[in-house]
């Protein structure tokens, strides 16, 4: 099976959205990769025309961080919020708002991170809390769509350009 | 398809029973008794559950007036999937990226034995 194939994604209920994926490597190497400001650059990109200008992280319980991307044309994305758990490397979780110049507001999130590691591949699980239904319906719709989107959208082409550098 | 609809959807899948009513009736159409007979739950709670499925557009009623069968509606079921897969579409590659950036820090974690130890 490939990892990609891991990927899973369930609405247990009303107010959350979890999602889960296996990485090839080991709880350590992942909490680092997904904490750590430097390798957070390395792979939460942005789509063609965006650069991620800004990815700060008071690893603190009470401290902020503030992940910005710039896109075409002056266009501002932001992700803030407040980490609430730091249980190294096992377990994270902080409020999540996203903030677009010039779009709706969009609510809060509570986003909880876990990793488990089995056999030397890590499981990890997120969970996205809202504080209702629809906020969740839309986050899902609407942030999911145009801040997620341009988060992660067409990154694909940023791996293949990635992948072509390297050799 | 609007919010409103994958809404209806979402909410009517959250509940095991009414998923699994759903299942039995991917398998094609029942009465209310044949429904409500594998759970042990009353008969006016499997209607309460047709009601709420009915209500989001998932299943309808079957030309037979007597035993008024249920049928399942695939076409939200199919929106919602849909849905879901462009979920994954958007986090995927985000993740691919993490796969190999994991490749790259455990391939320097275990460099190649220096060269000079062959000479």
């Amino acid at each position: 099976m490939t990892v990609s194939e891991t990927f899973k994604l369930s609405l247990p209920d009303d107010t959350h959205i979890v999602v889960s994926r296996e990485f090839d490597a080991p709880r350590d190497l992942v909490w680092q990769a997904m904490t750590s400001s430097d390798l957070i650059r390395r792979w939460v990109a942005g789509p063609p025309g965006w650069e991620m200008t800004i990815c700060e992280d008071d690893r603190r319980v009470g401290g902020e961080f503030h992940w910005a991307w710039t896109g075409p044309d002056g266009m501002q994305l932001a992700m803030r919020g407040v980490n609430r758990e730091i249980v190294p490397p096992q377990r994270g979780s902080r409020t999540e708002r996203f903030e677009m110049v010039g779009g709706p507001p969009m609510g809060e999130q509570l986003a909880t991170l876990v990793l488990v590691e089995q056999g030397g591949r890590t499981h990890m699980t997120i969970t996205l809390e809202y504080d209702s239904k629809a906020a969740r319906d839309g986050a899902a719709a609407s942030g999911m769509e145009h801040g997620m989107s341009a988060n992660y959208a067409r990154l694909d082409e940023l791996l293949a350009q990635a992948g072509s550098g390297s050799k | 398809m609007t919010d409103q609809q994958l809404s209806a959807t979402f909410a009517a899948l959250a509940d095991p029973t009414r998923r699994a009513i759903l299942a039995r009736l991917a398998q094609g159409e029942a009465s209310v008794n044949e429904l409500a007979e594998p759970f042990h739950i009353s008969q006016p709670a499997i209607s309460r559950h047709l009601k709420v499925l009915e209500r989001a557009g998932l299943i309808a009623r079957g030309r037979d007036a007597q035993k008024r069968p249920r049928t399942i509606v695939p076409q939200p079921l199919a929106d919602a999937s849909a849905w879901l897969e462009r979920y994954r579409e958007i986090w995927e590659p985000g993740f691919q990226r993490l796969d190999n950036l994991l490749k790259d820090l455990q391939s320097q974690e275990q460099p190649d034995a220096p060269r000079r130890a062959d000479s």
